[in-house]
């Protein structure tokens, strides 16, 4: 057990300094834009970049959006399968893992060519389709994450007692999915919602491919022209990450607590 | 993750499923068009957003310009250059999924039955979240931070013990700088996926394993790594694809000096008038060949490993 016990330490300390340094190095280099002393400029530099306040607005406006379809596509059809198609359950789970194995090139390179503007549905022809394109194939890329997160919450809840509960009170389905299964997985869907937030927010591929102004493309850019700044932008990045993630934890934590008070 | 698309072996019965099932189901579908009505947004989305791009790209890479069937554009796949780029994918893929997946394993088993104090556990989880998540362009910035020319850790190595580390023929924009920096986000994604499988390796069979007076090694060798290994192979399979697919990364870190094929596709596809279309087409369905073929390969296996569950 003892040797055992050193081993996993040994291991342990070699994943921390493998995972740690490169997150040192990044803020190391980030501090380093003034000659001979640490200093915030490079940071000071991004933030005042005008370019960096509307790729970033675009990309968190894009996340919000993503985030709502992503659970109006989402929630309804976990439920229904749970309360109504329970054999169907492989068919979507295996949908919903589709994005993980397509690589996001060749799904954003099929965008393009069924949605040009010689097709049926241009949406790639204006800027408002485009648009909307984009945050449709963000919901497809975080069906993965989403439908896991609210398949697991609903997994927790009574579904059939709670839908004959509402329906025998004269809810209709809106209601029912709104008022009473929405507020009982809250947390798992905010789970899935703050991942989502924190992939689309770095996205780069889709947003390329499709032209528009986002943060990942932002970031590829500056990073040609700047030294210190992309440092900076990937400390951000980081930090954003490490936001939703937390958030993640803390709201799984409380609905813990709040269940087991109840 | 996939490893729960496919139905457990009880489902593979056809005789047991049907007797079960044909009385309930006769009363549940009733009203089979309405409950198919529930499901229909879903699966138009899924349809429109998913399959059809995908398939429209299968299909692309088979029809000629004049409409009919043809096997040119595939045939530009074999192109010295071109399936050089799919080999250097495959290898990095390969190399940083079964490296990733073996880290990640010990990481979590470290974790689950290695005496690492609980206090270890969340913050950890927690963390390969984190760094799961961490892919793409900044994740490249952090190691250009940290092993590039310039990087912290370069420095420190020349400053404090005089070791050059680019002397030894080092180099971040390489064949293994890039397996170096998938790792980041590869080692963490198996931990996560790994470790509901180890934790549901009950103590009883080990007490058993032990009862019966086999050794740590015999009990983790005829017991524990058997149970594991459809979720191990689950997980392999997982990396594989996602390190595959990875093109911000590599674009971020190399720019496009390095030919692989995401990269390729990403440069066809972007150099706004596509040089040859046909050629976006076949790099394209070659890719998902690949992906497909993994994944069959990785069926393949879960269902040999899995055979035994009976």
């Amino acid at each position: 057990m003892t040797s055992s016990r050193i081993w996993s330490w040994v291991a342990f300390g070699l994943g921390v300094a493998y995972f740690l340094l490169p997150l040192v190095g990044m803020f190391e280099f980030s501090l380093r834009a003034r000659r001979g002393e640490y200093s915030f400029d490079a940071y000071a530099s991004v933030l005042g970049d005008p370019q960096f306040r509307t790729t970033f607005a675009y990309s968190v406006t894009m996340a919000l959006v993503t985030i709502l379809l992503g659970v109006l596509i989402v929630l309804p059809t976990a439920f229904w399968v749970r309360l109504r198609m329970p054999r169907l359950r492989p068919l979507v789970e295996f949908i919903t893992l589709l994005p993980l194995v397509i690589p996001v090139v060749v799904i954003a390179f099929g965008y393009i060519r069924l949605y040009n503007t010689s097709s049926i549905l241009p949406l790639t022809g204006s800027v408002m389709g485009t648009n909307v394109l984009l945050a449709l194939g963000y919901a497809s890329l975080s069906l993965p994450y989403m439908y896991r997160a609210i398949d697991t919450g609903l997994r927790t809840i009574d579904v059939p007692t709670l839908t004959e509960a509402a329906q025998s009170l004269g809810a209709g389905w809106a209601t029912i999915l709104g008022r009473v299964i929405l507020p009982n997985v809250l947390g798992a869907v905010l789970s899935g919602a703050f991942l989502t937030f924190a992939i689309v927010l770095g996205e780069y591929v889709f947003a390329a491919l499709l032209n528009r102004p986002a943060f990942g493309p932002y970031m590829v850019w500056i990073s040609g022209n700047r030294a210190y700044e992309p440092a900076a932008l990937a400390v951000i990045a980081f930090a954003i990450t490490w936001a939703c993630m937390g958030l993640i934890s803390l709201v799984s934590r409380t609905q813990k607590h709040t269940r087991a008070r109840s | 993750m996939t490893s729960r698309v496919r139905p457990g072996p009880g489902g593979a019965d056809p005789h047991v499923d049907g007797a079960v099932r044909a009385p309930r189901s006769s009363r549940r579908d009733l009203r089979p068009a309405l409950n198919w009505l529930g499901i229909a947004p879903f699966l138009i989305f899924a349809l429109l957003f998913l399959l059809l791009p995908t398939l429209n790209i299968v299909l692309g890479a088979f029809r000629s310009p004049e409409g009919g069937m043809t096997l040119d554009h595939v045939a530009k796949l074999f192109a010295p250059s071109i399936l050089k780029a799919f080999w250097t994918s495959i290898r990095i893929s390969l190399f940083s999924a079964l490296l990733g997946g073996l880290l990640g394993f010990l990481i979590a088993l470290a974790m689950t039955h290695g005496g690492l104090p609980r206090a270890v556990r969340d913050p950890l989880l927690t963390f390969s979240g984190v760094a799961s998540n961490f892919a793409g362009v900044p994740l490249a910035f952090a190691f250009i931070a940290t092993l590039g020319r310039l990087g912290f850790v370069t420095v420190l190595l020349r400053d404090w013990l005089g070791f050059n580390l680019y002397a030894t023929g080092f180099n971040l924009l390489s064949f293994w700088g890039l397996v170096l920096v998938y790792l980041y986000f590869q080692i963490p994604l198996a931990v996560l996926i790994i470790t509901p499988a180890l934790d549901g390796l009950r103590r009883e069979w080990r007490e058993a394993a032990e009862i019966l007076g086999a050794t740590g090694a015999q009990y983790w060798r005829m017991v524990a790594l058997p149970i594991l290994t459809p979720a191990f192979l689950g997980t392999i399979a997982l990396l594989f694809a996602n390190a595959f697919g990875a093109v911000a990364t590599a674009i971020a870190l190399t720019g496009s000096s390095l030919s692989i094929a995401p990269i390729i596709l990403f440069a066809q596809i972007r150099g706004d008038v596509l040089q040859d279309p046909s050629l976006g087409y076949a790099i394209a369905f070659g890719m998902i060949a690949v992906t497909g073929i993994a994944n069959i390969i990785y069926i393949v296996l879960r269902t040999r490993a899995e055979r035994w569950i009976k």
